[in-house]
């Protein structure tokens, strides 16, 4: 409901300077508030735990198939299986496994941004610069053109950056341009609920498991990472913040990082971040810690997207280097 | 602009901290005579950088080169770098032959020029002279405002503003022209008309909207919220692979699918870490369909099955085919209904209201209310139960696999059946299960 209403009309008289000042001295109460709970630093609590041993993080395996860069990818969960969609319009559904290409689409555009495996396995859904978020029932028999049965689901005014299926394969969460995130109903079309708040272009969107319900946290050009119920975009550093004590609780960088950081994804447990960078390396920091563990090379562009597999096996990079790899 | 495109993602100040010094050098030229510019050259700009340079891509257009160069334009225009010479005030690159400018370095928000009340009202109050009051309606509407707000200083603002215009007429009437245009431009970008400082209006009214909210909020010591996440840190530390490693060994270090096939959704007996992984929280004893059916047993015994059909039965509500929820939660309505279970009346209320017009999230309240006495009451007995202490002790701890003795012979990987057809199959043969989505590897010895 928070998400959903609109602000009342302005008082009459009130001028742009009125507000300004009632946002700066509520900010400044914000802060204050949060400050008097703020008891320790995270690094303080983390003295106590044991450093991470040596990590030996190699590629097992290089996805390659792609004609051009790699924007975005998800697991299946099967753990084995992930979907990758890039500049070329192409989609494609790998056995990351054993490398085989299982499924591939065309899609209408190009630069498809977005794309997600639906949790039953059964379809994928991606979109881009065509606006649209659409889902693709992934078809057994190889002959079939996967692109006539296609649906589509969201329709945005700009183009799409992110989406992801909640809990099941009925709902679309999707973020765009238009500075909007959305929730869909696939089998309709119908948009359930839209979620306005950023001022400018929203890049990417990451569901909570949460015992009360879907939170999902979406992150923009506007500087500010929102969290709705029912992550920056390309920032140099990366942030860790905690919702219940609402704040910001440890920043991860170095000063030899000068390149923003596309994508965030946490190891099993948590105590691990890997994050993707614009200079073409993974970093692996200790999240307790704060210290970086280790940097990966092996791509030969841009990092776009990052994902930990569903049972923490390995985690899968996409570049636009057109590759894919995966690491363990 | 190549610069700029590197980190056009981090916004303004960075943007503008990128353009060299050859760029500003550059622009600084490119003011006398002012050079014009449309929306193909930033194309091509584009494209150089992309080190692409052939034939192909700079006549191509190529659609990809094009967002970008429409996203980067857009960025530069509305930041005030390069200004449209029509419709000024609408700050947009419009990919046709509409015409553009370079703005000149000492006007770029880069260079932090304070852009004071009182600049504003110099600048105001030039135009206001030059055009014989003929001003756009909110900036007469800022200048009467400057004209209250700083009145002390009036007479200052308006000898400035006669002396700037006596100075101006000595120059040619073409640069005079130029100047006009990259001041306007200038001023667009820092005090946007009402209409464009909307979006800032929002944006505001957001946050005091979320501010209040925020005050109002529970929150919690950090010392609590930061203990709660290193111990969780802990508690899954080895049932995180790449911390931990597994057994009896990672798929994708070893080429050895057994330990996703010991994992499988359905197993007859499964591996100590996951039964173990139940007692952690009772999300994690839902989640997993082999707890589900452990708890459901255990319920069983208990008489307190409904319980968990009920709950089960709303997740299929909520995320099954909208066309089947009537039909479904009619089946909670029906009398006698083996799946209305205990909620209290509050509840039963909300619920009933909510049935008039059933959608997915109807039977959400009741749900809930039957998670958390499911959580409080049965879970934490469930743990203490015969049936959890004697599953975990059946658990199998597969034995790790050493590192092979010819490390360079690869193994072959098997490919597995995929889900989609899993479930085609599933449903064909009713009854039969069908292969797990795992691999075909042979079991592995218990320990």
């Amino acid at each position: 409901a928070a998400a959903q209403s609109r602000p009342s009309a302005l008082q009459s008289g009130e001028s742009l300077a009125t507000l300004k000042n009632e946002s700066d001295s509520l900010k400044k109460k914000l802060e204050e508030e949060r400050a008097k709970l703020h008891d320790v630093e995270l690094n303080q609590v983390a003295e106590k735990v044991e450093l991470v041993s040596a990590l030996s993080i190699r590629t097992r395996r290089v996805l390659k198939g792609h004609g051009n860069k790699v924007l975005c990818m998800d697991w299946c969960k099967d753990k084995r299986r992930l979907v990758s969609s890039s500049q070329d319009g192409k989609v494609i559904v790998w056995d990351g496994y054993t490398l085989n290409k299982e499924h591939a689409v065309t899609m209408p555009c190009t630069w498809v941004m977005a794309c997600a495996y639906a949790p039953s396995g059964c379809a994928v859904a991606c979109g881009g610069l065509d606006n649209k978020c659409s889902v693709y029932p992934l078809s057994l028999d190889k002959n079939e053109n996967l692109a006539a049965k296609k649906k589509s689901v969201a329709m945005h005014t700009n183009y799409l950056s992110g989406c992801s299926f909640t809990n099941s394969d009925m709902q679309l969460l999707t973020s765009s341009g238009d500075g909007t995130c959305a929730l869909w109903d696939v089998e309709s079309g119908q948009l359930l609920q839209s979620f306005h708040g950023h001022t400018a272009d929203v890049l990417s969107l990451n569901l909570a498991p949460s015992e009360t319900g879907n939170t999902f946290v979406s992150g923009g050009c506007d500087k500010k990472a929102n969290v709705w119920d029912m992550l920056p975009c390309a920032s140099v550093s990366c942030r860790l913040y905690d919702l219940r004590a609402d704040r910001e609780v440890a920043v991860y960088q170095k000063d030899s990082i000068i390149f923003g950081a596309s994508s965030v994804d946490f190891s099993l447990s948590g105590r691990l971040l890997f994050a993707g960078y614009n200079d073409y390396t993974i970093n692996v920091w200790d999240v307790l810690k704060g210290n970086r563990i280790s940097v990966l090379f092996g791509h030969e562009n841009r990092v776009s997207c990052v994902k930990v597999s569903p049972d923490g096996t390995s985690f899968a990079s996409a570049s636009w280097d057109t590759s894919l790899r995966i690491w363990a | 602009l190549g610069r700029c495109k590197i980190l056009m993602n981090k916004g303004s100040a960075t943007l503008s901290r990128c353009i060299t010094i050859r760029l500003q050098t550059f622009w600084v030229q490119a003011q006398n005579p002012p050079l014009t510019l449309q929306f193909p050259m930033i194309q091509r700009c584009v494209t150089c950088y992309e080190g692409k340079v052939n034939r192909a891509s700079w006549e191509n257009g190529c659609a990809a080169v094009f967002a970008e160069a429409l996203h980067l334009g857009n960025l530069l225009v509305r930041y005030g770098y390069i200004y449209p010479l029509k419709e000024p005030r609408a700050l947009q690159l419009k990919p046709d032959e509409s015409p553009y400018r370079f703005q000149t370095p000492y006007f770029w928000i880069s260079t932090r020029w304070p852009a004071t009340e009182l600049d504003y009202a110099i600048y105001l109050a030039k135009k206001n002279i030059r055009k014989q009051g003929e001003l756009m309606e909110y900036e007469k509407e800022s200048y009467s405002q400057l004209h209250k707000r700083i009145n002390h200083t009036w007479d200052f603002v308006v000898m400035q503003a006669r002396e700037q215009l006596r100075a101006s007429k000595q120059r040619r009437k073409a640069d005079r022209m130029v100047l006009e245009c990259q001041e306007q431009a200038y001023w667009l970008i820092n005090r946007p008309p009402v209409g464009l400082s909307l979006g800032f209006l929002f944006s505001s009214m957001f946050f005091l909207f979320y501010s209040t909210l925020a005050l109002g909020r529970n929150r919690v010591k950090s010392s609590i919220c930061l203990e709660g996440f290193v111990k969780y840190s802990e508690q899954y530390h080895n049932q995180d692979p790449i911390m931990h490693g597994c057994l009896p060994s990672n798929p994708w270090i070893s080429d050895d699918p057994a330990h996703w096939a010991l994992n499988a959704d359905q197993v007859s007996v499964p591996t100590r870490l996951r039964v173990e992984r139940w007692s952690f929280s009772f999300m994690e004893l839902l989640n997993d369909s082999m707890g589900r059916k452990e708890f459901m047993t255990y319920l069983e015994k208990e008489f307190s099955a409904e319980n968990l059909c009920f709950w089960q039965a709303c997740e299929d509500l909520r995320h099954g085919e909208t066309s089947k929820i009537v039909q479904k939660v009619e089946e909670f309505l029906a009398p006698g209904a083996a799946r209305w279970v205990n909620i209290d009346s509050k509840t039963m209320d909300k619920t009933m209201e909510g049935i008039k017009h059933p959608h997915r999230f109807v039977m959400d309240a009741a749900q809930m209310h039957i998670y958390f006495l499911m959580k409080k009451d049965s879970y934490p007995r469930y743990l203490k139960s015969e049936l959890y202490k004697s599953m975990l002790a059946k658990a199998i701890v597969p034995q790790e696999t050493k590192k092979s003795v010819f490390p360079f012979m690869r193994r072959q990987r098997h490919s597995s059946p995929s889900p989609a057809k899993v479930i085609a199959t599933a449903t064909e043969q009713d009854g039969q299960g069908a292969g797990q989505a795992g691999a075909n590897s042979s079991a592995v010895s218990q320990v």
